[in-house]
């Protein structure tokens, strides 16, 4: 019951990781460009009003621009933004529920913008799930602590996301064999609370003893609180590009209805 | 209990990331100041351990459903609030990236609502119930409290960033009614879990669990728990306050205004009116709604006035409490500092 | 020449609980010296080395790394002599990829960037594991691990090293290999190990512990042969040295 879980969770965090290694031009940037241009793609993508749906479409060229030319599997990376999907739907239906005025006119059927205002939130929680997929996928998390970390974060926290990062998949594999032992010892009876306070009890035990041996290690090799690591990547021409590129591009389809254009473009093409 | 980044409006992300990007700046010096070698490896696998602990779930006797420990109250028990602000912070930085739980933006509001609450109310709430060492029942006790107080102000947070955020339609009444019984009952088995785990190990290796904090931190800490409790009686005494003699006559004309300008109403949205209109404190009300039909205008300012005072001054009265006890923590630590 | 040597005298270690971990231990290894202390569970290995890098301070008695006595002041340069390669790896490899972590100990010495990369380099390629530079640590099998944490002590150019078990948890091949690695080092070596068919292969020279005293000192091949010193010690010969005649147990 709770190991597949665990495993699943484990599986996914390796699997991102992994994607990270890779070697497109994408994955060679700086990793501040990157971190930035995401942040400035969430920041635009959710100042939209609330009755929005078809100027946000325009938007998902971006992580789909990011799989392609970063060479990254796309089935992959849907499956992990359909996951937001149920959760998506659930906090956006209250709009359809309360949202009651019509807003739009389809054949004479009056459609609510509560269902406008849901479809939005749902259209906004894959854009958001897909920038940060694709984010850690082209940058790497290390990577991305050093760019938050020159931008500002204090030293403190960019430490403990390292070791944090480090040590997630061993402790993630301990929980998962406790699991495992559990579960092959409890006939299907799920796990109590008591048992699982002992369990985790256990746990902490062990990683409060695991972390007096880590600082050992770090002492033997001459630790005396300060902790470096090698800053080596420029902030060059490639990085202004992507930047201001994407930028430029965010702020023009958060300005401008591009749908609309699109579409009354086409229709007068057409005609 | 996660905020997402689509209820979210970057106006409100951006307050929050602010709050909690100081905040953590805050934890940060003091961490440096403390200089506590040994602590880093152990901030750093602690943070792993909290990420592990949450992926094994247990069941929740009664219920059939299955819950995981939120962590931020054992890590404070642990660590001191200020680690344990910033071990949250980094699990749930991570949880933002590998895992799209929440988003990006809502990292400010994540933050906060689930790394300041429990580390710094809930946690000097435990130390003020429990004291220096304390037995079983008396932690369990402790912890409850601590659990409930943090998760329902967690709670509260997220409800009035949605509510301000202005995506989500969910009235304010009605969200709060739901969140708030709810963290309630996940704030119990919260308490639980955390009792369970501190006693455990309390009774293997004593040793590792801090005392309790030095006398001078203790006071400002009891100052913290009595202004946590003024904030949640103050928030509910207003509502209370506002309702008037006539503010079912209010829902009541409120309904009949919404059926003339209605769109066809389903069962269930029938059903839901019925409700709001026996259960709610408040009436139908909506932030900055930008594309609704206006229900009658004299009815609307009057709703917008009462409610808007009475909401906003939750929130003023919120916000303003919690800086100050930042505020009031920060100038604490400078004068205690050696 | 002589800062190579690590003498203990008269080392007595007794922890909090009063356990009496280690009594009146005294040994010289000189410069060179491949040496194995071997001993059941509980005989005091790991704590003897806990003392030879100075995590641990005697109750009584003495370390000298190379006729320098362990002290707070002289720690730091200690340190840097004894390379302590851990158990297991997973608690030595901390930082976030391979590279980092052998660079750790080079960076910590305040050596400027070029050299520390030269110097992982270097202990990269000589552990064979250049190619995985960049991968976290979760990502390694056994084997590499082993390598990379003696790789991450190596980068510090130490004059000694120090091994607790190391070739536990490793499949035949990646012990096999590690066997390879350590045959060729010139430092002092000095391991503790449960696998005696490696200490048969790697170390002339052995050290008995039991219950924290130490019971032998002498030529590998003739401790191997005592057999009633090793029962005593709860110990028994190395599998390539237990005759096996067919249904029997090769024992005496």
């Amino acid at each position: 019951m709770s190991t597949p879980a665990v495993l699943a969770s484990l599986l996914d965090f390796r699997r991102l990781d992994l994607l990270a290694t890779g070697e497109s031009a994408l994955h060679r940037l700086d990793a501040r460009a990157k971190v930035v241009t995401t942040l400035v793609f969430v920041v635009c993508v959710m100042s939209f009003g609330r009755h929005t749906v078809a100027p946000l479409l325009p938007f998902f060229v971006f992580p789909i621009a990011i799989i392609g030319a970063a060479g990254l599997p796309a089935r992959l990376i849907w499956r992990k933004i359909v996951l937001v999907l149920p959760i998506a739907l659930l906090i956006g239906l209250p709009n359809a529920l309360f949202d009651r005025e019509a807003l739009l006119d389809v054949g004479g059927v009056g459609v609510s913008g509560g269902w406008i205002s849901m479809l939005s939130i749902v259209l906004r929680a894959m854009l958001a799930a897909a920038a940060s997929i694709v984010l850690v996928a082209i940058t790497g998390f290390p990577a991305i602590c050093g760019a938050l970390e020159r931008i500002g974060m204090p030293r403190p926290l960019a430490v403990q996301l390292l070791f944090l990062y480090r040590y997630l998949a061993v402790l993630g594999e301990e929980a998962m064999r406790m699991a495992t032992a559990h579960e092959l010892r409890s006939s299907g009876q799920p796990m109590s609370i008591r048992l699982y306070g002992a369990l985790i009890g256990r746990l902490l035990l062990r990683t409060w003893d695991r972390a007096e041996r880590i600082y050992l290690a770090m002492c033997a090799r001459g630790f005396t609180g300060d902790f470096r690591t090698g800053q080596s990547s420029r902030f060059g021409w490639p990085e202004i590009a992507y930047v201001a590129g994407w930028c430029g591009l965010f702020l023009l389809l958060r300005m401008q209805d591009v749908t609309h254009w699109l579409g009354a473009a086409t229709l007068g093409a057409l005609r | 209990m996660h905020m997402a980044d689509a209820l979210l409006s970057p106006a409100v992300g951006g307050a929050m990331c602010a709050v909690s990007a100081s905040t953590v700046a805050y934890c940060s010096r003091r961490i440096r100041n403390e200089a506590d070698d040994r602590r880093v490896p152990l901030m750093g696998v602690l943070g792993a351990f909290l990420f592990a602990a949450q992926m094994i779930n247990f069941s929740i006797p009664g219920t059939g459903s299955s819950g995981h420990l939120g962590g931020g109250l054992l890590l404070a028990i642990l660590l001191g609030p200020h680690a344990a602000f910033l071990v949250m912070a980094s699990v749930l930085i991570v949880q933002a990236l590998f895992f799209a739980d929440g988003g990006l933006l809502a990292l400010g509001c994540n933050i906060f609502n689930l790394g300041f609450f429990p580390a710094f109310v809930g946690y000097p709430l435990y130390r003020w119930i429990a004291g220096a060492s304390p037995g079983s029942t008396r932690a369990t006790a402790a912890a409850l409290v601590a659990a409930i107080v943090s998760l329902q102000l967690g709670a509260l947070a997220v409800v009035l960033e949605t509510v301000a955020s202005g995506i989500s339609a969910l009235p304010f009444s009605t969200f709060t009614l739901f969140m708030l019984p709810i963290h309630f009952a996940i704030g119990i088995v919260e308490g639980v879990v955390t009792a369970t785990v501190v006693t455990f190990v309390r009774t293997t290796r004593p040793g590792i669990l801090p005392d309790a904090a030095p006398a001078g931190r203790s006071v400002a800490g009891t100052a913290v728990a009595f202004l946590a409790v003024a904030l949640v009686l103050g928030g509910v005494g207003a509502w209370f306050a506002s309702k008037n003699p006539d503010g079912l006559e209010w829902s009541v004309a409120q309904a009949s205004a919404d059926s003339e300008t209605e769109s066809p109403s389903t069962s269930i949205h029938a059903r839901l009116d019925h409700w709001q209109r026996e259960i709610a404190l408040l009436p139908h009300y909506r932030f900055r709604d930008e594309g609704a039909a206006a229900p009658p205008p004299q009815t609307m300012a009057r709703a917008e006035e009462r409610l808007g005072t009475s909401v906003a001054g939750v929130v003023g009265g919120a916000m303003t409490l919690l800086f100050a006890v930042l505020i009031g923590f920060a100038l604490k630590a400078r004068a205690g500092r050696r | 020449m002589s800062h190579h040597l690590v003498e203990a005298r008269g080392l007595t270690h007794v922890y909090e609980d009063d356990t009496v971990a280690l009594r009146d231990v005294s040994f010289r290894i000189t410069h060179g010296e491949s040496v194995a202390i071997i001993g059941a569970n509980g005989a005091g290995k790991s704590t003897l080395l806990m003392h030879l890098n100075g995590h641990l301070t005697p109750s009584s008695g003495e370390v000298r790394i190379g006729e320098t006595p362990l002290t707070k002041e002289t720690l730091p340069a200690i340190r840097r002599t004894v390379g302590l390669v851990f158990q297991d790896p997973d608690d030595q490899l901390f930082m976030p990829t391979v590279y980092d972590d052998v660079a750790f100990g080079p960076r910590n010495q305040g050596l400027p960037e070029a050299e520390v990369d030269r110097r992982v380099r270097e202990a990269l390629e000589c552990v064979g594991v250049w190619t995985v530079r960049a991968k976290p640590p979760y990502r390694l099998s056994g084997g590499e691990k082993k390598r990379v944490a003696i790789a991450g002590v190596l980068a510090m150019a130490p004059d000694i090293l120090v091994m607790d078990e190391p070739t536990s948890g490793l499949d035949p091949r990646a012990r096999r290999h590690l066997i390879g690695l350590l045959a060729e080092f010139s430092h002092t070596r000095i391991f503790t190990s449960h696998d005696l068919d490696m200490v048969l292969e790697l170390c002339p020279r052995t050290i008995v512990l039991f219950e924290g005293a130490v019971m032998a000192d002498g030529p590998t091949r003739e401790i191997f042969t005592d057999d009633a010193l090793l029962a005593r010690c709860e110990l028994e010969r190395p599998l390539t040295m237990q005759a096996a005649p067919a249904g029997g147990h090769g024992r005496n």
